[in-house]
């Protein structure tokens, strides 16, 4: 039964060696050259794909992440605001207040290392919330409305998260999969209500249409400047002191610390007195609130109406921005407005040479070699591989 | 026919050396045989290196430097498949199975065999394994279905169906009932029968007489020597394991009117299998000396300070009382360290495992010091200022080296992140202080300032308990030493009075009345009397 084989004496050729820690700017260095690694690539594809220059494709991603076109030749402010409106730069800067919030919202979750993937479930029951009662109780005076509107909303959210964490503490069930599939019951929630609203009617369309109410706008009188009046800019601000406030939270707060130590060590956490239960539900509770209070900005000042694909997947991009920022809020607000950036860049690509056969599906490829590059270099920055040569030298 | 064999060499480790990091040498220069056809015991206390030994036979670690030779070759062991190939297996004490898989599933996973996978085929061979040697598994039992016991039959069975030769078992009886033990040791005799070489890790002395040919031993890395068992006793092989008392130079005041702190009656609890491993604890604690507790690993030691800490369940009528300085008496079973703080008892705790409890790994001095007072202040805020203090303080009277009082404790070396754990317990000036291998990873130094500074408190009137491994330092640090053995306090000794010896025996063997040699016996009586 024996089968001796002949074992070579000889040392693997080389070894993985996790780092102790490394310069913050050579970890930089490595970040910055892994984003130039992955626009070559993406050149490189495009070239053989469509025939497109590298100058070229370069000038097209960036005119569709950040273009102001017509916003420095207007005359006047008040032009110049309207053309900002249309440009491609404010199309990138609303999708990033929208992914961000809810990279904000799975911070203290995912410090906590509860994996909530339900982020989209979240956002979507709370607009759901937000919109029953916009379009039950729309009689209510303006202010009042959106104030309940908001409350519900937070408690949907609430909810929500607070479900898997529930059962992750009595019955320790896996809360990455039991927050994805709340993701599909809000779904079908959201898509109960919108044909139960819709009637015979063929789309649901904006609910209040004519009387506003529950509208973000519906606050401002006619009075006020444009600019003002922008619901996207008032979203954007709102967004920022969220981003602020957790930021601030998670770092100065007793409940920011417990956080901390509950995502370190249960054991740890026990031994220092801190309810893990207690602390999960709270977390949870928060991280589903903020995305509720996503839900209900866009029904109030976006959408101003509901489907089961109003999140549009940010809620799952959110994770990866969340874990790019290593869960710091401000980091975040640099990599929502990046990961919008390319999709939108790698988009202008598909709408200006779909002609020459490049999709929307090829856009998709852009951005999944950037993905790819930015996280795949992680690795080289927690380990370092060394080969049989500099693993002696290593040893002496 | 295994007499004939006992002296042909099966594998022989030449002048091996593997270290962990710069200061844990664990394995150093060890030269030994192991010949073919015997059951070699391998013993050594806590932390000899044994188990790293044997993994770098089963192809788990790689030698930094010596030679490993089996049948006669050399050989270069880089994976557990390079040591299936050479024929050995090794049965971890986790094992390593699927649990949602067959018996059969687990013994054929990972294995690159020619042709049409066909489990029917390895069940059957499967079976004829486990007639051949008298194992009661499966094939298609599923591995949730086991036992413990059956499980680690399952893990020999997987080594034999790859071909093993040579068998290494890790400390194969501590998850074993003692029955299940006797089992496990015809089976091991079975196979030796069958002129396999079987190797067991184990510090039990009663095991290592009852099965084992020979015996090796290894003392802090060092290869010590390998005895015939015929000729061992249970006293010469204490004296290899411990080897001779060496004179510490480690200072002990005499304890300054000692006054009752802590009670323990009757103290039980169960793991998470449902094993008992504390039965019927009593002793007491006084303020004002160090109250040493000595065990082999395993022996309950952890279970029994988290028990004192509020971090274990207990079982019913199990008593701990905290008498505090003023007079008060106040029982802490079934409280949370929260609670227990809450109720003004000053109960410090240097737990084992320091980054996974007593220490958050991913901050910094500072808040670590936060750690147990971050509730401080009416705020929603933490008052991290008092804390910064603290940290600027433990750091400068403890030497502490780290780049800054922000820098993660992980990445600080072990005996920095001990000093920063311990200046922030001792710090919270208790009435109690528990410490669980206060000095195990440092250096000699480091240790001494431990020493030190657990004698300062000594002095202050604290009741300090210390569990430690290295017998030297706790019988010169202690003032008494309580024995556990297997759960079961083998012995209170005063520690100015015993001998190494002695406290070893203990170690491994519980005194007559309670032996568990005892129970069959008892049980034949009942027999007898129905």
């Amino acid at each position: 039964m024996s089968k001796t084989k002949e074992v070579k004496a000889k040392e693997p050729l080389f070894h993985i060696v996790a780092r102790d820690v490394m310069h913050p700017g050579a970890s930089f260095g490595i970040r910055v050259a892994a984003f130039v690694v992955a626009l070559l690539l993406s050149a490189l594809f495009v070239w053989v794909t469509v025939k497109v220059d590298l100058i070229t494709f370069l000038k097209t991603m960036f005119r569709g992440a950040f273009g102001m076109d017509k916003v420095f030749e207007a005359e006047g402010f008040e032009n110049a605001w309207t053309a900002l409106l249309s440009s491609y730069m404010w199309a990138t800067l609303k999708a990033a207040a929208k992914l961000l919030i809810i990279a904000v919202a799975l911070g203290p979750a995912f410090k906590m290392r509860f994996w909530n993937v339900g982020a989209e479930g979240q956002v979507i029951i709370g607009a759901m919330a937000a919109a029953f009662v916009m379009y039950h109780y729309s009689t209510m005076p303006g202010p009042l409305l959106l104030l309940v509107m908001l409350v519900v909303s937070i408690l949907a959210g609430g909810i929500w998260g607070l479900i898997p964490a529930f059962f992750k503490t009595k019955l320790n069930t896996n809360e990455t999969l039991f927050t994805l599939m709340m993701n599909y019951i809000a779904m079908k929630i959201a898509d109960y209500f919108y044909n139960l609203w819709r009637g015979a009617k063929s789309a649901l369309g904006m609910i209040n249409q004519t009387s506003r109410a529950g509208w973000l706008r519906s606050l401002w009188s006619g009075k006020d400047a444009a600019w003002f009046r922008n619901e996207d800019l008032w979203f954007m601000i709102i967004v920022l002191v969220f981003t602020v406030l957790m930021f601030f939270y998670l770092k100065s707060t007793k409940q920011g610390y417990e956080i901390a130590v509950v995502g370190e060590s249960h054991n740890t956490a026990r031994y220092a007195g801190i309810s893990v239960t207690k602390v999960m539900l709270r977390t949870m509770a928060i991280s589903g609130a903020i995305c509720g209070i996503c839900g209900f900005l866009l029904v109030s000042s976006q959408s101003h109406t509901i489907n089961s694909a109003m999140a549009g997947g940010f809620g799952f991009t959110a994770i990866i921005v969340a874990w790019l920022s290593k869960f710091n809020s401000f980091t975040m607000i640099g990599t929502s407005v990046l990961i919008v950036a390319l999709q939108n860049g790698s988009m202008l690509m598909a709408n200006t040479y779909s002609d020459r056969g490049f999709s929307p599906s090829a856009a998709d490829v852009i951005v999944a070699i950037m993905l790819l590059m930015v996280i795949g270099c992680e690795f080289f920055i927690k380990y370092r591989v060394m080969f049989k040569h500099s693993a002696k030298e290593a040893k002496a | 026919m295994a007499e004939q064999n006992t002296q042909i060499t099966a594998i022989r480790i030449q002048n091996v050396t593997k270290s962990f990091g710069t200061k844990v040498v664990a394995n150093k220069d060890v030269t030994m045989d192991i010949y073919r056809g015997e059951i070699l015991s391998l013993l050594g206390e806590n932390g000899s290196g044994k188990t790293t030994l044997m993994n770098m036979l089963a192809g788990i670690y790689f030698p930094d430097s010596g030679e490993i030779f089996v049948n006669g070759k050399p050989v270069s062991i880089r994976s557990p498949y390079d040591a299936h190939a050479l024929g050995i297996g090794m049965i971890h004490q986790h094992f390593k199975l699927v649990d949602v898989f067959t018996a059969a599933e687990n013994v054929v996973l990972g294995l690159k065999e020619e042709g049409k996978f066909n489990l029917a085929a390895a069940g059957k061979r499967i079976k004829e394994i486990c007639d051949a040697y008298g194992f009661d598994i499966h094939p298609e039992q599923k591995v949730y279905d086991m036992t413990v016991s059956q499980k680690q039959t399952l893990e020999i069975v997987k080594a034999l169906y790859r071909g093993a030769e040579i068998l290494i078992l890790d400390e194969p009886t501590a998850v074993l009932t003692p029955q299940e033990a006797d089992k496990l040791f015809s089976v091991l005799r079975n196979m030796k029968a069958a002129g396999k070489t079987v190797i067991i890790i184990t510090h039990k002395l009663q095991e290592v007489l009852a099965i084992s040919d020979r015996v090796a031993i290894l003392r802090k890395g060092e290869f010590v020597g390998a005895v015939p068992t015929s000729e061992a006793t249970e006293l010469s092989l204490t004296e290899m394991m411990v080897g001779k008392k060496v004179e510490l130079n480690i200072e002990r005041p005499d304890p300054v009117d000692p006054t009752l702190r802590l009670q323990v009656r009757n103290l039980s609890c169960h793991n998470h299998e449902g094993l008992p491993v504390l039965q019927n604890v009593n002793f007491d604690i006084y303020g004002g000396e160090i109250f040493g507790i000595a065990g082999i690993s395993g022996c309950g030691q952890k279970e029994l300070l988290e028990a004192i800490a509020g971090l274990q369940r207990v079982d019913e009528n199990s008593e701990i009382i905290y008498d505090a300085p003023d007079g008060k008496r106040e029982s802490l079973i079934g409280k949370s360290p929260k609670k227990i703080k809450e109720m003004g008892v000053s109960l410090s705790f240097v737990p084992e495992d320091r980054l996974g409890m007593g220490l958050v790994g991913s901050m910094g001095m500072v808040g670590n010091m936060l750690l147990k007072d971050y509730r401080r202040g009416h705020t929603p805020l933490t008052e991290t200022k008092p804390s910064k203090e603290l940290a600027e303080e433990v750091r400068e009277e403890l030497e502490v080296v780290t780049p800054s009082l922000n820098t993660p404790v992980r990445r600080l070396s072990g005996g920095n992140v001990q000093k920063v754990l311990v200046g922030r317990e001792i710090a919270a000036a208790p009435a109690v202080l528990l410490t669980a291998y206060a000095v195990r990873g440092l250096d000699i130094n480091t240790s001494y300032t431990i020493y030190h500074l657990l004698n300062e408190q000594k002095k202050k009137g604290v009741a300090v308990v210390y569990v430690g491994e290295d017998l030297d330092v706790l019988l010169a640090l202690s003032d008494k030493i309580l024995v556990l053995c297997g759960g079961k306090v083998s012995g209170l000794v005063d520690a100015r009075t015993t001998t190494k010896e002695e406290i070893g025996y203990l170690m491994t063997n519980l005194p007559e009345e309670v032996h568990t040699d005892a129970k069959p016996e008892e049980a034949a009586k009942e027999d007898g009397q129905q």
